[in-house]
């Protein structure tokens, strides 16, 4: 029989799988360290042994965690914030890429070369100038401040990833709706937006990331412990290293969950979704 | 491509990006130029002025930004070269006819969904020279012990495995994306010429990936160049004695630990365009903005 392109012979599927398991373990292992660290009792963080499921496993780490740590505290903070950013970048990417897919204006390249530009800006460039602006706005330790710091971290990808997804939908498709008589608003929800969606999806997953993963930004300007995210919270756990790995260690795991679980639901989607569109306009 | 808008509906749609973005990305930009150019310091917080180029020269003339920019091109170079070349080497399996290909797919991109400041925490207590995971593996089996985390290299490279974990998986998507978006019938005339399969990969595969590659391995460049999260965490703020660093690292030590902010602030330029220069020249050389179908 015939070998199809995508066909491996038997040596090349043994050598296949091999390089798989391999990366596969190198991908999981860090992973199920941490699920074992957290699940050791408070009297065997030091062990040095690699096993998974470590002797005498206990969920104490988490319920100390839970009961004793503001851990709740900062994963509301951490939610609020997020959902925020989520609803903001993905809101204007959706709608700023479409007039970058769609329409032709003066100084869209421009614009479309300086979206990517601010992507070469080291972080540090903005935070001082960032932190003094906010103080001056009376927006310095507070949710806002995080939110449009976050937001416009965000867009810069968002935008970019949402226009070059748009440039793939044929724009037949709404000439057509407005021949039927529907506006350009009208055809922009419900046509482009529905065929959108992978896009989309993947866009608020990166927006939520952004805000649900950052460290260094809201180290700065949160003095706040009541509105510390997170990150801050858990990073503290890692001065003590002795003391804290284990209620480090179950933190990781709660936190990484519900991104990983997102993450996972929507890789169908990632593939097709993460278009890096050409520079083109 | 389409229609001349009116400026309304123009800005209807994107002013309100805009507008975040200016305030939180173009205004600190030119504010930091101003800090560049002036004297401000702790002693100077308040009542700075500007004092020209002297900042620009400090940068230029210190060895320390000549060496941690080679740190930083090396931590580049290394790490966009694994990133790309496991990815892709996992994409083309994960293309092929595999069994458990979406459970492989799955595990593989793990970590890329783990936030990145919890790789960083969870690697730098892995590489702990007495209870790490790392050396604990090592000594099982090769009965190695490497103290990590406390040598510079060492450090270094413990950064940058750290950074090769979390990178791989977003190459290996983008390039099973293009992947899979090559028409089988490529591959089916190339057999019919009699084409082996190095000359398939080199002839099809490479040249339609281009494409979708140059703008990823762009945009890897750049995200590595300035990944502060890894470098940062996982030498806890450049042990030992500020020698793990790169020059974003180290621009913000300068700044939040130092204090030398108009010192920080001309770094950051100086930073900056070496980026601006080199991604350029980077998506004119390789044609990135052409489309291979035509």
């Amino acid at each position: 029989m015939k070998r199809k392109p995508r066909d491996l012979s038997f040596k090349g599927k043994i050598g296949a799988y091999f390089v798989l398991i391999i990366f596969t373990l190198f991908a999981i292992f860090p992973i199920l360290r941490v699920v074992s660290i957290s699940l050791r009792p408070g009297n065997r963080l030091l062990s040095r042994s690699l096993a998974v499921i470590p002797d005498e496993a206990t969920l104490d780490a988490y319920i100390r965690l839970i009961t004793e740590e503001p851990f709740l505290r900062w994963l509301s903070n951490s939610i609020i914030v997020s959902m925020a950013v989520t609803l903001i970048g993905t809101g204007l990417a959706m709608t700023a890429g479409y007039a970058f897919s769609r329409y032709r204006f003066r100084g869209k390249e421009t614009s479309l070369l300086a979206i990517i530009t601010t992507q070469m800006f080291p972080v540090t460039m903005l935070l001082l100038p960032l932190f003094l602006m906010l103080i001056r706005l009376g927006l310095y330790d507070s949710y806002l401040g995080l939110i449009i710091a976050y937001s416009a971290t965000a867009l810069p990808f968002t935008v970019w990833q949402m226009k070059g997804y748009y440039d793939t939908i044929p724009f037949s498709l709404e000439e057509a709706a407005m021949i039927d008589g529907a506006n350009q608003i009208y055809a922009f929800y419900r046509i482009i937006v529905p065929l959108a969606l992978p896009a989309i999806a993947i866009t608020a997953l990166f927006s939520f990331m952004t805000a649900w993963s950052e460290y260094l930004v809201a180290a700065v300007l949160l003095q706040d412990q009541d509105l510390y995210t997170l990150p801050i919270g858990l990073k503290q756990f890692t001065s003590n290293m002795e003391v804290a790995w284990g209620l480090y260690a179950a933190g990781a795991i709660l936190v990484s969950l519900p991104v990983v679980i997102l993450f996972v639901l929507l890789s169908r989607w990632l593939i097709s979704g993460l278009t890096l569109g050409s520079v083109k306009g | 491509m389409v229609k001349r808008a009116s400026a309304a509906s123009v800005l209807l749609y994107t002013a309100p990006a805009f507008v975040i973005m200016g305030m939180v990305v173009i205004y600190p930009f030119i504010y930091n130029i101003f800090v560049s150019l002036s004297n401000m310091s702790l002693a100077h917080f308040r009542d700075w002025r500007l004092t020209g180029i002297g900042n620009y020269l400090s940068v230029l003339t210190d060895h320390t930004f000549w060496y941690f920019l080679f740190k930083t091109l090396l931590w580049t170079v290394l790490n966009v070269f694994f990133h790309v070349s496991i990815g892709v080497f996992l994409a083309l399996l994960l293309n092929k006819d595999v069994r458990g290909r979406t459970f492989f797919r799955t595990l593989l991109i793990l970590p890329w969904a783990v936030p990145q400041y919890i790789t960083a925490l969870t690697w730098r207590g892995m590489f702990n020279a007495e209870y790490g995971a790392v050396n604990l593996f090592l000594e099982n089996t090769f009965g190695l012990q490497i103290p990590w985390l406390s040598t510079e290299w060492g450090a270094f490279t413990a950064c940058l495995i750290t950074n090769i974990w979390l990178g791989f998986p977003f190459m290996m998507i983008v390039a099973l994306g293009a992947l899979q978006s090559i028409s089988d019938s490529y591959y089916e005339a190339a057999e019919i010429e009699g084409a082996n399969a190095w000359q398939k990969f080199w002839n099809i595969t490479l040249p339609l990936l281009k494409p979708v590659m140059v703008p990823a391995i762009t945009l890897g460049v750049i995200w590595t160049f300035n990944n502060f999260n890894v470098v940062w965490l996982v030498s806890n703020g450049g042990e030992p004695s500020d020698t793990t660093h790169i020059l974003v690292s180290w621009v913000y030590k300068a700044a939040f630990t130092y204090f030398r902010l108009g010192y920080a602030a001309a770094f950051s330029m100086v930073i900056f365009v070496l980026l601006f220069v080199f991604s350029w020249r980077f998506i004119r050389r390789t044609h990135a903005t052409e489309n291979v179908y035509g």
